[in-house]
């Protein structure tokens, strides 16, 4: 067996997403190669190369793949991918967006999110909102696979010497085109890899109000997130969506202020290690989750908090 | 221009699923079924294309058995033109829907193919990249925003680090994110008008589509709950229990 994992990164370092990813190849067991397609990427496939576990990593550097265009990059990955036993990437946006493209152009079905290797072939993933998991055995003769990050353990970034190879004609589909981008700016841990993570709902009333949030996540070092109540009313982006159709995220410490606790939320962080809630509403479901819930207004509560941690 | 968007038939976002006791899938059994969330934003933002005087014409289709038409009656009040049911009994998988989804393609010939991002039964996000694979067609999946101009679509999309905005030439396949835009509601009007526009139904035979699939589910169980905690009577309690018991900060 071997497997072809997609590397997801910036063209300038390898995002931690990839290492579970590794991880999760380990687990299937065989040859790990690591692509990395990109423009100017070469350090992303250094870093690649250190990773443990890795035995090779294979570099498309062009301007075709330079924003990850997934018409061009399922061209690429297809044409590559038709040796190994498995494909995998992150179930991040950029792996589902280009997975099933390329499990499509093989004719083969993808198993989407996998949060456990039972076998070669076989999987477990969650299904209605992470409140049913699906036992899934593949008799496709290519897997095409997407790993939820919060489910594997990283794989170290050091210990690793696999050689580097360049490969792949430049795939151009001529299709479409990269415009523009308007990516979050924030000094604070990023939400899928943070240790501590502090959310924020409708509760928090408007987008000002997060600033409450936001002094208690630096003092804790945390990474802030939100409900998609607090997104859709504009009070914060929304790559901050924790939930079913957001990112799924599972620190050691997870704070809901002023969220009510619906089942779409819940599926993005029931995995954390503690669950804290603060809701002013003792019938909130989130409390039937959380190991410790505060009944209190959070604008009390949370400056409170703040000066006390 | 001519839409073509696909619905799916799913439980109701807001019913908790519940485990058969044998594990061998979810219960179903006299839940409650709407179109899929995502499929209804699609179906919204074809709607207003058409008002925008830029779609002439949108076709609705959904796969699946005789209940499904249901959906796509749904989608017909919301304003769609015509249905195509696509009926089989199958259990079918995205690339299966992708294929069918395919033929019809290429008996319609739409302009613009709008999906949802995701099913909230299966929550596989596949069908729509898979079906612009299988037709060659650029895809702007997570869509937040679309504009249609000079033979083109600008679609807007909520990646993980914020957004990202791509160009892609027509005919393509856009999915829906949440923030494209929000459903209208059904008016009793246009549920009467939807009984009579016209609905097609076909069969995968019909379409020459095989619906194989290589996944067998071999079992579905409850995932682990979560034991209940406890209620804490102030901060002061929290913190002392996050820093001494919990030891997380
Ligand atoms: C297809 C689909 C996908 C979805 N995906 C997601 C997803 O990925 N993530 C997600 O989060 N949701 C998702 N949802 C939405 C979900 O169903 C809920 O609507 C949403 O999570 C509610 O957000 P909320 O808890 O912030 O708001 P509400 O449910 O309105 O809760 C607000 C809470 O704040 C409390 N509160 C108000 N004021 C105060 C105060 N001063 N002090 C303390 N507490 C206060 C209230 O008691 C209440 O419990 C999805 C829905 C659909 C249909």
């Amino acid at each position: 067996m071997s497997i072809l994992v997609l590397a997801e990164h910036d063209n300038a370092s390898l995002n931690a997403a990839t290492l579970a990813v590794v991880s999760a190849a380990k687990a299937i067991g065989g040859d790990v190669d690591v692509l990395v397609a990109g423009e100017g990427c070469g350090a992303v496939a250094e870093q690649a190369a250190q990773v443990d576990g890795v035995s090779k990593v294979l570099v498309a550097d062009n301007a075709a793949y330079g924003h990850q265009l997934a018409e061009n990059l399922s061209l690429l990955i297809t044409e590559l991918g038709k040796g190994y036993s498995h494909i995998l990437a992150a179930a991040s946006t950029t792996g589902k967006n280009v997975l099933p493209r390329v499990a499509a152009l093989l004719d083969v079905d993808q198993i989407s999110d996998i949060i456990a290797v039972e076998s070669a072939d076989t999987f477990k993933r969650p299904i209605y909102a992470g409140n049913a998991i699906a036992t899934v055995q593949s008799s496709a003769p290519v897997k095409v696979i997407t790993v939820r990050g919060t489910a594997f353990d990283k794989a170290a970034e050091t210990g690793g010497s696999a050689s580097v190879e360049q490969v792949g004609a430049a795939h151009d589909a001529g299709t479409s085109a990269f415009v523009g981008e308007e990516l979050a700016k924030s000094d604070r841990p990023e939400l899928a890899a943070a240790g501590i993570v502090v959310s924020g709902g409708r509760g928090m009333g408007n987008g000002e109000n997060f600033e409450i949030l936001y002094s208690l996540a630096d003092k804790l070092g945390a990474a802030v997130g939100a409900s998609r109540a607090a997104v859709d009313a504009g009070f914060v982006p929304n790559d901050m969506q924790v939930g079913q159709t957001g990112k799924i995220v599972a620190p050691e410490l997870y704070v809901a202020v002023g969220i009510s606790g619906a089942i779409q939320h819940l599926a993005g962080m029931k995995e954390s290690k503690i669950i804290v809630a603060i809701n002013k509403d003792e019938e909130a479901p989130i409390f039937q989750v959380a190991d410790y819930g505060l009944v209190a207004d959070l604008f009390e509560a949370v400056p409170e908090l703040t000066g006390k941690v | 221009m001519k839409v073509l968007v696909a619905v799916k038939r799913v439980i109701d976002y807001n019913v908790k699923v519940r485990v058969k006791s044998d594990n061998t899938d979810v219960d179903l059994t006299n839940v409650k079924m709407a179109i899929n969330p995502f499929c209804e934003i699609a179906v919204e933002e074809a709607v207003r294309l058409k008002e925008q005087g830029v779609a002439s014409e949108i076709v609705v289709v959904s796969m699946g058995p005789k209940a499904c038409q249901e959906q796509i009656r749904t989608a017909l009040a919301l304003g769609a033109d015509r249905g195509i049911q696509v009926e089989t009994e199958d259990k079918l998988d995205s690339l299966a829907v992708a294929k069918l989804l395919k033929a019809v393609y290429d008996e319609e010939k739409p302009d613009l193919v709008i999906l949802g991002k995701q099913a909230i039964d299966s929550d596989n996000n596949q069908t729509g990249q898979m079906f612009a694979a299988l037709t060659g067609l650029p895809q702007g999946t997570f869509a937040s925003e679309v504009k249609v101009a000079d033979g083109k679509v600008s679609v807007t999309r909520e990646i993980d680090g914020g957004l990202q905005t791509v160009a892609l030439n027509l005919p393509a396949v856009v999915t829906t994110d949440l923030r494209l835009n929000e459903p209208r509601y059904a008016s009793l009007p246009n549920i009467m008008k939807a009984k009579r526009k016209p609905l097609d139904v076909k069969t995968p035979a019909d379409l020459g589509v095989e619906v194989a699939s290589s996944v067998t589910l071999l079992k579905v169980e409850a995932p682990a709950e979560r034991s209940a905690g406890i209620k804490v009577g102030s901060v002061d309690e929290l913190v002392e229990k996050l820093k001494n018991e919990a030891k997380v900060i």
